[in-house]
């Protein structure tokens, strides 16, 4: 789960890392009763990146002013996202900016420390103009990442005296806040040297989902929307696409290849929907429900292949609530005689083919919706 | 032979007074799978389907001389489970549990790692070895044995890859999931060296998806290593960027993980990539 910029530097200050002092806001009003030195930074909270380059960062040097831009950010679309929050927060003389960041390394399965004295800028850009600019550590999980680990970090960024004192503390501070948060990435970008002091300019904070119920008085999830909640809220997993036939399947694997397949034979999903391994009739019957809510769906395809999942339950769960638009079923592997015998009786035909089905499922998307037509 | 899991297995089951754990247990034991011992705190003494229950592993071990554990605990007491296996140098652990954090995950593995014992898993469909045994919740029914080694990342995908292999009469040695996780305890790289050093098998599927790097490392010891033929299939060609599709790890994340980067670097290491689930059997067998 992604955090936004305020949300991140709310548990930031949590833990003791310096940050700006600010506040955040929904309507442009708002900014005439903060309490807070100017010039300010007036900065849109959403999701995706980039916003600077989108126009989603201001300076503003009077409250006036402040409000202006406050009302120019609000209602601003960055990527596809509608900006309702802005963090209005004192701004920094910034003379120097760095990267520091601890990830979850697929890889290394384990936790690396990434930081770079070329910060201010995605370090992915970093990586592929100057990868020389970036220090790396490992950390043992079981130690932790120890001050003198974050010493050799600060000496390559070429910090010193005072201020390699102040990067260790914030090194190992922010170690802390990543594995007692569960965080599979907790990054400060800018890290910057502003007044003497470093300072944490923006923050970033990914959250391990499988590790949510070990956390109290965490914010709601923003990055899904309102169907894929309530999916999740059934133990679905369920991804909205812009295509116009919906997809069931069982497996997240498989229901990849379903879409991929669809794709091959020219067409293109709706959603993503795995009803989990050992789906239930119940299951089925919610996945469908959801599957069809989405408006300016032509045609359903269901992929089931029954490893753990047993085809009539499936079909059960078809029967009882029946698709609403052309459907092509694909039904095969753990109990498929029942399965397909109990959709037979239903009047409702399914094929054993993969293949033949994606193509079926194509061709009825493509069909004109009224009869008499072609 | 086979790789990781075969005659000489003698399985715990962690977990086995559960629903999953009771249920796989069956049929586990139905694919000749010799499972010696159970696992629940507080059950000791109690049978399922006349396999032993113990409060411990240690236990479990000294009474039963079981030598590798399949982990089918609930995601908050998996960590746990699966140390306690690695406490015992109990090898392979195979942890089947889905939703375990990731956090746990780093450190099961690392404590592995130290052990000197392998991890499968987690959010994984198991290990099967085709006539031998089973371990976790691979459908029995669809495999034959064979020289066909696979290894995927995903369960139902495997399911309906083994199934298709099967009716074209390809049989498999072993089939290794390794789970949809971000940090899973064996890697295509691992399983690769595995059935690079069986006897049993000669020809490999890798069976990969979006998300991370695991595959564009595959292809690299696969140029530099693997001797015998290598398919493969990368799941989620028209995935969008930035969602979870389902696997906690299937997600692009900036340039990072598309599947077309993964075929790419799997073509470039002479590795013959169906476009659909179904082209994959037709590639294995021309070049066996």
């Amino acid at each position: 789960m992604k955090l936004h910029e305020y949300q991140a530097k709310e548990i930031f200050a949590r833990y003791g890392l310096p940050v700006q002092r600010g506040a955040v806001v929904e309507a442009a009003e708002q900014v005439a009763g903060l309490d807070l030195r100017y010039p300010v930074v007036v900065k849109a909270q959403v999701l995706v990146g980039g916003r600077g380059k989108a126009g989603g960062i201001k300076l503003a040097s009077t409250p006036t002013e402040a409000e202006a831009k406050v009302r120019a950010i609000l209602g601003m679309e960055i990527q596809g996202e509608r900006v309702s929050r802005v963090l209005v927060a004192e701004a920094a003389e910034i003379d120097a900016e760095y990267y520091l960041a601890f990830v979850t390394d697929r890889s290394a399965r384990g936790v690396t420390a990434v930081a770079s004295a070329a910060g201010g800028v995605e370090i992915e850009t970093v990586a592929h103009t100057t990868p020389e600019k970036i220090v790396r550590g490992a950390v043992d999980p079981f130690l932790g990442f120890q001050p003198f680990q974050a010493r050799s970090l600060g000496r390559r960024l070429g910090f010193a005296g005072p201020h390699l004192a102040e990067f260790e503390r914030i090194c190992t501070t922010l170690y802390r806040l990543y594995w007692d948060e569960d965080a599979d990435l907790a990054e400060i970008n800018p890290l910057a040297l502003a007044g003497g002091h470093l300072l944490c300019v923006d923050a970033k904070l990914v959250l391990d989902d499988n590790a949510l119920y070990r956390h109290q008085n965490l914010p709601a999830s923003e990055e899904m929307t309102p169907l894929e909640r309530e999916a999740r809220s059934h133990g679905l997993a369920y991804v909205e696409l812009d295509g116009d036939i919906a997809v069931i399947g069982n497996g997240a694997g498989l229901v990849m290849s379903t879409l991929d397949l669809l794709a091959h034979f020219g067409g293109r999903a709706a959603n993503f929907l795995d009803v989990g391994g050992g789906a239930s009739a119940e299951a089925m019957q919610t996945a469908l429900e959801i599957a069809q809510r989405k408006s300016g769906i032509r045609a359903i395809f269901i992929n089931i292949f029954g490893g753990i999942t047993r085809c009539d339950d499936v079909a059960r769960g078809i029967v009882e609530n029946p698709p609403r638009v052309p459907a092509s079923i694909r039904l095969t592997g753990t109990n498929e005689e029942e399965g397909q015998r109990i959709l037979r009786q239903a009047g409702i035909v399914a094929g054993l083919d993969a293949d033949e089905a994606a193509r079926a499922a194509v061709e009825l998307a493509r069909r004109p919706p009224r009869r008499g037509d072609g | 032979m086979a790789v990781l899991v075969g005659r000489q297995t003698r399985l715990l089951v962690q977990g086995i007074t559960g629903y999953q754990g009771a249920f796989h247990t069956q049929l586990m034991l139905d694919a000749g799978t010799r499972v010696v011992a159970g696992v629940t705190p507080g059950k000791g003494g109690e049978r399922v389907h006349g396999v032993p229950v113990f409060d411990t592993v240690e236990e479990a071990v000294r009474g039963t001389g079981a030598n590798a554990s399949v982990v089918f605990v609930p995601a908050r007491f998996a960590r746990d489970a699966a140390l306690e296996a690695i406490a015992s140098r109990l090898d392979p652990v195979v942890v089947i549990t889905e939703g375990m954090p990731v956090h746990d995950a780093i450190e099961v593995v690392a404590y592995a790692r130290r052990q000197g014992v392998r991890v499968v898993g987690p959010n994984g469909p198991g290990v099967t070895t085709p006539g031998q045994c089973r371990v976790g919740i691979m459908p029995t029914h669809l495999f034959r044995p064979g020289p066909v080694g696979i290894v995927s990342r995903s369960g139902t995908l495997t399911y309906e890859i083994v199934a298709g292999l099967t009716r074209a009469g390809l049989g498999q040695s072993t089939a290794i999931g390794l789970g949809g996780d971000p940090v899973v305890g064996t890697s295509f790289v691992d399983a690769l060296e595995l059935f690079g050093a069986d006897p049993d098998t000669r020809a490999i599927v890798l069976i990969g998806e979006i998300g991370g790097s695991a595959e564009e490392e595959a292809a690299r010891y696969i140029a530099e290593r693997v001797r015998k033929p290598v398919a493969a299939y990368i799941a989620g060609r028209t995935a969008p960027r930035g969602k979870r599709m389902g696997h906690a790890g299937a997600v692009i994340s900036g340039t990072e993980g598309t599947a077309e980067h993964k075929v790419a670097a799997l073509e470039a290491a002479g590795v013959a990539v169906a476009p659909i689930v179904s082209g994959v059997p037709a590639l294995v067998a021309a070049r066996l």
